[in-house]
């Protein structure tokens, strides 16, 4: 009976609130700022925005002291510190843009999808009392999450914009379920693993010192491998699909502890992606800005071309190391600046010191997430919350990589920071439900209803019935 | 406003978020540290008292192992590895070791097999067996290729980890 037995945890709600306390001051702060700079005084609404951030982060806060008392203390600070960011940058964009005469109310409409994904936070907390409930919808999430991405495909409801078919329009509202979908798939891709992984683990041939599965393991990821490629075929977005295909090899490799699962996804995707960048003019197109950047005819091509990326860069490097302060730069030569080049704003105004602040913001963040992950003690809430984590890590690499010119730009957004309804409730929902789990992994064995470990194995008890089978299974059964 | 204000202000905001993703991580160092095994080790004198109060309930439920069993070994303590501290005690049945969760001690070590060995009782004395596992058993310096007999204080080596039996 090796488990391992969990030190004494502080409930950590009150260092929870102490956090809160910069986090708010970073997002009221930046609002403060922006106003001083560019009108010359503090924004008139800063008084009801600030009571207003304060009060979502507060109820949170109280949500969690009675539904969750051991969450970790750390996540939702640093959720509220990037949410205030980015509607700080949000709104600093609005004004660049009512000042080029153009009519902009990105920063109300995103604080109105803050509180709405704070409520859904919230909801979540107080009506799913144990992450493991979600162990049984397994098969209803898959039939559930395929619906939720098909669904921009259906005629009448979906909706092309700038080329991509992800969004859903119902009544004058946009939709992406495809980032509901990952939350819902990221269940399904659990409980599925947690009942397959031992068989999928199976050692097969021996290759160049890697251990390959066997080959009639292969199937599922060949079939996540054809739904990635079908939903970029079908919807041509590159982010989607990559995100999907990423969230389920690093399931398969958390839930096998297998590198060969890495190998063959990294060559499929590898393989994938050489085949839609001749095959798809999109991809194509992609690559081509990515890779000759700053060729003038690349540059000037309207659609598909590298004017954004470049422009983006320029902000960049106008931030520098501490960058020109909030409201001093000209982020808004970017298209889309407040959603998919958001970073590229943040850089330009916070500089480099900045940015690598929030992103080390996220890097706590996904590490939160993961420590999450160990500590659990079901294998499903383990894959779940590894899963989730490494989606809010790896869409931060996927943006902030395509921004940097580091791989090609892929229409993923920056969690919390980007402009958004569908990801900002995705994400907040995920917060959610890593903070459940975080409950139930630092929760000391003995207030949570569940026995302690080491309690059968005392010598005045005796081994438990099931537990002498295991004991005594001979030596020839086991070769 | 003065141009020293807007400096103040933006390198002020600057230093702040540091502040605040430094007190974040500050908040994480106890347990990137890992503080359990410390613990652990400090539980480990716990056992040693519960563990002569359980003769005297042993007795009672099990009468006839009593004679034998007042001078083999009671527990099974992992001394070195990524589990050291761990106690395990002896009954009458055998102990599987291995990085299968089915295994009475299950082992966290890149290093063993997922069954790896057993320790069993024979007529009061206690073996170990290797159960054809990669890296082998090793009592001492001897690999064990077959049941070995294992007296308290007899350092087992299983993979990464130490065992021993202990009175």
């Amino acid at each position: 009976m090796a488990t391992v037995i969990p030190y004494r945890v502080r409930p950590g709600r009150s260092l929870e609130l102490a956090l809160l306390a910069p986090a708010l001051l970073l997002g009221v702060g930046a609002y403060a700022l922006v106003g001083l700079a560019t009108q010359g005084t503090l924004p008139a609404d800063i008084l009801g925005y600030g009571a207003g951030l304060v009060g979502l982060a507060l109820g949170m806060h109280l949500v969690l002291r009675w539904r969750a008392p051991y969450a970790d203390p750390v996540i939702l600070p640093v959720v509220v510190a990037l949410n205030g960011i980015g509607l700080a940058m949000i709104y600093r964009i609005d004004i660049a843009y009512v000042a080029r005469g153009r009519e902009s109310v990105f920063a109300e409409r995103q604080l109105a999808w803050t509180a709405l994904g704070v409520v859904l936070a919230s909801l979540v907390l107080v009506l799913l009392r144990d992450h493991r409930t979600l162990r049984r919808y397994t098969y209803t999430a898959m039939v559930a999450g395929l619906v939720l991405i098909m669904l921009p495909l259906v005629p009448g409801l979906g909706a092309n914009i700038n080329g991509a078919q992800i969004w859903i329009r119902l009544g004058g509202m946009s939709f992406q379920p495809a980032e509901l979908g990952k939350i819902v798939l990221a269940v399904f891709f659990a409980g599925y693993l947690v009942t397959t992984r031992d068989t999928l683990a199976l050692a097969g041939p021996k290759v160049l010192g890697l251990q390959l599965p066997r080959p009639r393991d292969l199937g599922p990821i060949l079939l996540a491998w054809l739904a990635s490629l079908a939903v970029l075929v079908l919807q041509r977005d590159l982010g989607t699909s990559l995100l999907f295909f990423g969230l389920f090899v690093a399931m398969l490799y958390l839930a096998t502890e297998r590198m060969s699962w890495v190998v063959i996804g990294l060559g499929l995707f590898v393989g994938g992606a050489v085949l839609a960048s001749t095959a798809f003019t999109h991809v194509t197109a992609r690559f081509d800005a990515w890779l000759n950047a700053f060729d003038d005819d690349v540059f000037q091509q309207s659609p598909g071309g590298s004017g954004q990326l470049v422009r983006g860069l320029f902000g960049l490097a106008n931030g520098g190391l501490f960058g020109t302060g909030w409201g001093e730069g000209r982020p808004d030569l970017v298209p889309y600046a407040e959603s998919d080049f958001i970073v590229a704003s943040l850089g330009e105004e916070l500089g480099l010191t900045g940015l690598l602040a929030i992103l080390l913001g996220y890097l706590v963040l996904a590490q939160r997430g993961l420590r999450t992950a160990i500590g659990v003690r079901d294998g499903f809430g383990k894959l779940f919350a590894g899963g989730m984590s490494f989606v809010v890590a790896f869409q931060c690499f996927v943006v902030v990589g395509g921004v940097t010119r580091l791989i090609p730009l892929t229409g993923l957004t920056m969690p919390f920071l980007a402009y958004g309804g569908s990801s900002l409730l995705a994400n907040w929902v995920i917060v959610a439900l890593l903070l459940r789990i975080s409950d139930s992994a630092r929760r000391p064995a003995a207030d949570g209803g569940a026995p302690g470990p080491l309690a059968p194995a005392e010598p005045g008890t005796g081994a438990a019935p099931g537990e002498q089978e295991t004991e005594r299974i001979d030596v020839e059964e086991l070769r | 406003m003065s141009e020293l204000t807007v400096t103040l202000l933006r390198l002020g905001y600057l230093l702040l978020l540091w502040l605040f993703v430094l007190a974040a991580i500050g908040v994480l160092r106890r347990d990137l540290y890992g503080t359990r095994i410390v613990r652990r080790l400090r539980r480990t004198p716990g056992p040693p008292v519960a563990t002569p109060a359980a003769p005297a309930v042993t007795p009672a439920a099990r009468p006839t192992p009593i004679a034998r069993r007042d001078s083999g070994p009671r527990r099974l303590v992992v001394t070195d590895g990524p589990l050291r501290g761990t106690t395990l005690p002896l009954t009458t049945s055998a102990v599987l070791i291995g990085r299968a969760p089915s295994c009475t001690l299950v082992l966290d070590d890149d290093y063993s097999s997922s069954r790896h060995a057993r320790i069993y009782p024979q007529d009061g004395e206690w073996f170990v067996e290797d159960l054809g596992s990669t890296n082998g058993t090793f009592v001492g310096r001897e690999r064990v290729d077959r049941p070995v007999l294992v007296r308290p204080g007899t350092q087992v080596r299983v993979g990464q980890s130490t065992i021993e039996l202990q009175r």
